[in-house]
């Protein structure tokens, strides 16, 4: 059963939820498309372990309520099938979708950079942990170091603790004067001023990274550089990002320009190719206000009204501000790309260790040379690590974009919607 | 409350309960063996990394993007 579309989203997070609602008005005929199961994305992401602001709740209802929109959730993106066309998969099925207007809201992922024990069970992303509890993961009682760069390291330990945890160390990599300025720049932006206290805890270091995952079969402890000294705690988990990279496949398969490793957009949020829109974190990590103020610009543009797009041009202004502010402050310390030795593994899919990588030139000849990033995740997570380490510039996506099933590719051979 | 099985152990979870949560609650965490045969859990938790790759009703699917149901059979040595 394939389908057509006026406006089809990609991505149900703050960006894509406030694209829907801004877009609705005109009645086009709209469709939502998220491989999470539920709506919200990573920042209001639910479960039986979440606290879901009540403006999410709110945004959520409020699309429920919209006739003209419906939502596809657990569903991903598979390829293009022709001009306009997306084939799509779930949980039980292949279809495509033909759309008239496109907006990417694909947001952002955490990069991760390999370090000696990255690999151990107990180790994961800062936001990956945020992520797992949220979705029922237990942590109670256990021993949580979390390290890297950024806010979310605040958030992730926050929703740690309420959820029983023992944050024992919070290491933030960026220089004290650099946090402290950052802090400082806060009352511009009150709300997240405010947000900072509830935030702050007495564990938090900067100056401070992680330097080896301790443990045989699982992790046990972390070694890490603080301040000037090498030490080392036990704990039961370590939670570990450096900062949010835009997912930009998607676009770049659909001929979108790439600026500053991320979607290039103008004023309407429109990118390089004409009828297709981006907007939120795969147009530039900023965060979910500017998320929700990109998204709404996006939906109203793409419906052609372009007076209340307008409207929102100095909201957008001003978290971008903010935006600025936190790249600024949270810039990664070269050190960082030292980290791996010779036998750290950097693609874990098809277990290639650094030793095999680093006399390369770029990151074709290595990876046919030693099969890095050609297994399951594409490249997602060593490309964008290598692309930090060595500056190599990563693959451009080729379909499937996920693993699928062979039904599903079969769905390509269907005549497009019309 | 869904009642699934996990590597043939039967599990009860809470409702919205993620099948990567439900690794943790019903075992010691792990989704796969790497291609070296190293065991690996659920890394970047949002879909992206594919560490989390589990064999569910004789699909595979992602565990962290995958709420568990009753009567679900999740296999992580297939």
């Amino acid at each position: 059963m394939n389908e057509a579309t006026d406006l089809l989203i990609i991505g149900a997070g703050p960006a894509g939820m406030a694209a829907a609602l801004a877009a609705t008005s005109s009645g086009a005929h709209i469709v939502l498309l998220d491989d999470n199961p539920l709506p919200g994305g990573q920042i209001w992401r639910d479960g039986p372990q979440a606290n879901l602001p009540s403006a999410a709740r709110h945004l959520r209802d409020q699309l429920r309520n919209c006739t003209n929109v419906r939502c596809h959730a657990g569903t991903r993106v598979i390829a293009c099938a022709a001009d306009k066309t997306l084939l799509v998969e779930d949980a039980e099925r292949g279809w495509q979708i033909r759309y008239e207007r496109l907006i990417l809201c694909t947001g952002a992922r955490e990069l991760l950079l390999p370090f000696p024990g990255w690999t151990l069970p107990g180790v994961t992303g800062a936001g990956g942990l945020q992520a797992l509890i949220k979705g029922g993961l237990p942590v109670r009682g256990e021993r949580l170091v979390i390290a890297g760069s950024g806010p979310l390291l605040l958030a992730s330990a926050a929703t740690a603790k309420h959820q029983g945890a023992q944050v024992v160390r919070i290491a933030e990599q960026a220089s004290r004067g650099a946090v402290a300025g950052f802090a400082g720049q806060l009352p511009r932006w009150p709300g997240k001023f405010f947000q900072s206290f509830s935030l702050f805890d007495s564990h938090y270091r900067t100056d401070t990274h992680v330097v080896e995952a301790l443990g045989r079969e699982r992790l046990e402890g972390v070694r890490l550089h603080q301040q000037g000294k090498t030490i080392e705690l036990a704990c039961d988990r370590l939670a570990c990002g450096f900062g949010l990279i835009p997912n930009t496949q998607l676009g770049q398969a659909l001929g979108c320009a790439i600026e500053d490793q991320a979607l290039a957009v103008d004023a309407w949020q429109a990118t390089t190719r004409r009828e297709h829109y981006a907007a939120g974190e795969c147009t530039g990590f900023g965060g979910s206000e500017l998320a929700l103020v990109e998204g709404a610009i996006a939906g109203h543009a793409a419906v052609g009204n372009s007076a209340a797009a307008q409207q929102l041009w100095p909201r957008r202004a001003r978290w971008q501000g903010f935006a600025r502010a936190l790249n600024t402050a949270f810039v990664l310390d070269p050190r960082l790309k030292a980290l791996a030795r010779s036998d750290t593994l950097v693609c874990r899919c098809e277990d290639v260790p650094y030793g095999e990588l680093v006399d390369h030139e770029n990151w074709r000849e290595a990876k046919l040379a030693s099969r890095c990033g050609m297994g399951a995740c594409q490249g997602r997570v060593c490309a964008a690590a290598l692309e930090h380490l060595f500056g190599w510039t990563p693959p451009l996506p080729r379909p499937p974009f996920s693993p699928a099933r062979i039904e599903t590719l079969l769905e390509l051979e269907e005549t497009p919607p019309t | 409350m869904p009642d699934l099985f996990l590597d043939g152990r039967p599990l009860y979870v809470a409702n919205g309960t993620s099948v990567a949560a439900a690794l943790a609650l019903g075992a010691d965490g792990c989704s796969r063996t790497s291609v070296s045969g190293q065991r690996r859990a659920p890394l970047c938790g949002m879909g992206i990394c594919q560490e989390c790759r589990v064999l569910i009703d004789g699909r595979l699917r992602l565990a962290c993007q995958t709420l568990c149901l009753d009567g679900m059979h999740v296999q992580t040595r297939p």
